[in-house]
């Protein structure tokens, strides 16, 4: 077929790393005027293709075509100035400044006195144009995240862009904010320009592309036609195996079932001061797995930090079996803790497996004697820990950065639930995982129940809570909007909870 | 007799500050890219005997601050080559410049025994002297070198250049996030050399000022005795704002004009204590002031290009 029918066209893309072929002859062609889904599991080599697009890395094989023009792509400038616009999954906005200033950043046409006043006036223009509100002179790190989002869009379509790229778009999205990414791809696309949707959510891919092109370790399994798909058969293609989050089936929780974490009139205020759990009770009983939803920033990641002890309520008690947390808990046996950031808080990511496994307990015996650490003692545990939890790695003795992000969060539940704790918590411990991994840790987490442990399970997936959850709170601006039955309650309703309705 | 004392000081604070504020202008640029340069302290050094020397031995102080400039650039240079392309540790980095500088302008200072008994030529007033009969002001304002005038107008320009051009856009996004930056079509690494090179230059025109506004002689490795690192602290203190960083660089120069004058007229508190007095204050003024002010997100981080 003519080259020249597509906006973009990727011909035959290899990229090699040490130890991983990330793209192994990808093609992929995009339309005039089309959205073109791009959908596979993490490490799918989405990302890498698109930066290899963008110019952050040089593929070792394959070809580029622009309108049917071969082109030769060597950095992000290269990028911008062939029309390609690019939405990073991890934004490139500097936060210190201003909008319209990472708007205009970069930009060539611009006269070394920066005149702003006709920059802002394009901008808004946009603004209108595409109904993506922002005030160009509020700076960056001031505004809510899909606001930042809207920053990026309107950054690539200030440059003219041809071809917008929006890598996962919607993960940091609320409903509301989605419709209106929505609404702005078919304006997008409307004036002929071509977007690339990269996202493993199937719902959105089937609602905004119009064709879809499936990768599964850095191979194209296939590209059809949206309106021929259906998502239970791009979930086939995605991960090569029938998949659905389904609701686990469990025994009831007894009724006497003791209670281990209770929450009275709690009162969290974050580092800047906003008023971050408000009046909030809890109990979570032995044996129960409590779903927290809510979207993203409402107070979860405050929750199981005053829990935790990290950091102290302003009012209110915290009880676990009866003790008061008053400091940081350090008895693994008492408290399991998967927090959100396995990067920043979970992992120190230079240290190896085995280090990473003790790294709460270095100092006790037999991992240590008399200060002097037990690497034999420390090593057998490693071995041990890998097996039972199934950890997919070279060694223990490799930096724990090498893992894949799913065997990553296996180390931190290997060290964190091994000890048999009384209460769990669980903060968002799949996000970021492809479905497999998503899986493994749903069954750890069904064990804990099993043994007994009281777990409290936080996930801005709403699917997930409902497939896990005896019970399921609504997190919204802090508040808790409620307390539903996991057996009997209704996606829909939570859905508004999630927005602030109470019902 | 406490008003000639009073005159006095206020005329030497604005001496003494000149040459800090000069400092401070490439350092803010360096630091908001997210490159601190360690340096500054031994390229003043280099700076203050370069101006001696070229201007004693070319009699122009023209060719002095030309050279001053030159040699700043070179330094800059260097400091760039190894803290940006080969990402060495920025403080090493640094003290390892300070040192060579100790070293290297003493051995040079040795061989120049001229400049030792004679004075070079020193900056001359920027207006006529008649002016410095005006009461009061005169001699404090209008007796000034118009190096003085220079340092107190150019943060004025700086913070115009940092806030109002494309440059300085480029190097406030640099500094916070470099890889924002890179994706949006700008080369980090090049912005990075400038802002260093810019910082070398400007702390050897700054030794040059530094000699040749005052005494026009160079007095071996104690000449800049830690204006360079002083700079640094005040560039922190000022939130690395050209402006407020002047203002800082002006309470410390006032400080240590103090301190020489609390000297000479014989105070009762040990002249070790009032020497200390600048650093105390400097000491105090970062404790103070440093959690209000907002970092620039890679300060002293080595930058590596494509990682995410």
């Amino acid at each position: 077929m003519d080259n020249k029918a597509y906006a973009l066209k990727m011909q035959g893309i290899t990229k090699r790393f040490p130890g991983t072929l990330a793209n192994d002859h990808i093609t992929i062609e995009c339309e005039h005027g089309k959205v073109l889904g791009l959908l596979g599991e993490n490490g799918a080599g989405k990302t890498t293709l698109m930066n290899i697009l963008y110019g952050l890395f040089r593929p070792d094989e394959g070809q580029i075509f622009i309108d049917g023009e071969e082109v030769e792509i060597q950095s992000p400038s290269d990028a911008i100035n062939h029309g390609i616009g690019m939405v990073h999954q991890h934004f490139k906005l500097v936060d210190t400044l201003t909008v319209i200033e990472n708007v205009v950043l970069g930009l060539p046409t611009m006269k070394q006195v920066l005149d702003l006043a006709p920059a802002k006036e394009k901008l808004l223009k946009l603004c209108h144009e595409y109904e993506l509100f922002v005030d160009p002179d509020a700076e960056v790190w001031r505004l809510p995240v899909g606001q930042q989002q809207w920053v990026e869009i309107l950054k690539a379509l200030y440059r003219d862009c041809k071809v917008l790229v929006l890598d996962e778009p919607t993960a940091v999205l609320t409903p509301s904010e989605s419709n209106n990414l929505c609404r702005a791809i078919s304006k997008i696309t409307a004036q002929g320009k071509s977007v690339i949707f990269i996202s493993h959510k199937l719902r959105e891919v089937m609602e905004i592309t119009d064709n879809v092109t499936v990768l599964r370790d850095g191979k194209v399994i296939g590209t059809i036609a949206t309106k021929d798909a259906t998502q239970l058969k791009l979930a086939e293609m995605m991960v090569g195996r029938a998949v659905e989050i389904e609701r686990r089936p469990r025994a009831k929780v007894p009724a006497d079932s003791e209670p281990v974490l209770v929450m009275k009139d709690v009162n969290v205020y974050d580092e800047r001061g906003v008023h971050a759990l408000k009046n909030f009770n809890l109990t979570v009983h032995a044996g129960e797995i409590v779903g927290v939803a809510g979207i993203d920033g409402n107070g979860q990641r405050e929750l199981a930090e005053c829990i935790s002890g990290l950091i102290k309520p302003q009012s209110g008690t915290i009880e676990i079996k009866g003790k008061p947390v008053t400091g940081v808990i350090s008895d693994p046996s008492f408290l399991g803790f998967i927090p959100e950031d396995r990067h920043k808080t979970g992992l120190v990511l230079d240290f190896t497996v085995a280090e990473n496994l003790i790294i709460k307990e270095y100092m006790k015996a037999p991992f240590a004697k008399k200060g002097i650490l037990q690497y034999k003692e420390i090593g057998s545990h490693a071995n041990e820990m890998i097996d039972k939890f199934h950890v997919k790695t070279s060694s223990k003795d490799v930096a724990v950065k090498t893992l894949s992000g799913g065997n990553q969060q296996k180390v931190v539940i290997a060290r964190e639930l091994n000890p048999e704790p009384i209460l769990d918590i669980a903060s968002q411990p799949t996000r970021g995982l492809d479905l497999g991994a998503v899986m493994g840790v749903h069954d750890v987490l069904m064990q804990e129940r099993e043994r007994g442990a009281a777990v409290l399970f936080i996930s801005a997936e709403l699917q997930e809570v409902m497939a896990l959850s005896d019970r399921i709170i609504v997190l919204y601006s802090g508040e808790n909007m409620g307390d539903l039955d996991g057996d009997t309650a209704d996606q829909a309703v939570i859905g508004q909870m999630m927005l602030g309705k109470r019902i | 007799m406490t008003s000639v004392i009073l005159i006095d000081w206020l005329e030497a604070i604005l001496r003494w500050s000149a040459p800090l504020i000069i400092c401070s202008i490439g350092e803010v640029y360096a630091e908001r890219s997210g490159i601190i340069n360690m340096g500054i302290e031994g390229i003043m050094l280099c700076g203050a005997l370069c101006g001696v020397a070229v201007c004693y031995y070319a009699n122009s102080q023209v060719a002095a601050l030309l050279a001053c400039l030159v040699l700043g650039a070179v330094l800059g240079l260097v400091v760039a080559f190894l803290t940006v392309s080969r990402r060495t540790n920025q403080v090493v980095t640094g003290l390892m410049v300070n040192m060579l500088a100790t070293g290297g302008t003493e051995i040079v200072f040795s061989m120049m025994a001229a400049t030792r008994h004679n004075r070079a030529t020193t900056f001359s007033p920027l207006f006529p002297e008649a002016m410095q009969q005006i009461p009061f002001i005169g001699k404090i304002v209008f007796a000034q070198p118009w190096s003085t005038w220079v340092a107190f107008i150019l943060p004025f320009i700086a913070g115009f250049i940092l806030y109002k051009t494309r440059w300085g856009l480029n190097v406030r996004a640099i500094g916070d996030n470099p890889q924002a930056a890179e994706t949006a079509g700008i080369s980090v690494i090049k912005v990075k050399y400038q802002t260093v090179i810019l910082s070398g230059i400007f702390a050897c025109l700054a030794g040059g000022v530094l000699t040749l506004a005052s005494s026009g002689y160079f007095a071996a490795g104690g000449m800049v005795n830690g204006r360079g690192f002083i700079v640094m602290a005040a560039v922190v203190v000022g939130g690395w704002d050209p402006i407020k960083t002047m203002l800082v660089c002006v309470l410390f120069g006032a400080a240590d004009a103090a301190q020489l004058r609390l000297q000479t007229i014989g105070s009762a508190i040990p002249n070790q204590f009032l020497q200390m007095l600048p650093y105390v204050i400097t000491i105090i003024a970062l404790t103070i002031m440093v959690k209000r002010s907002r970092v620039p997100k890679t300060w002293g981080a080595a930058y590596d290009g494509r990682k995410d």
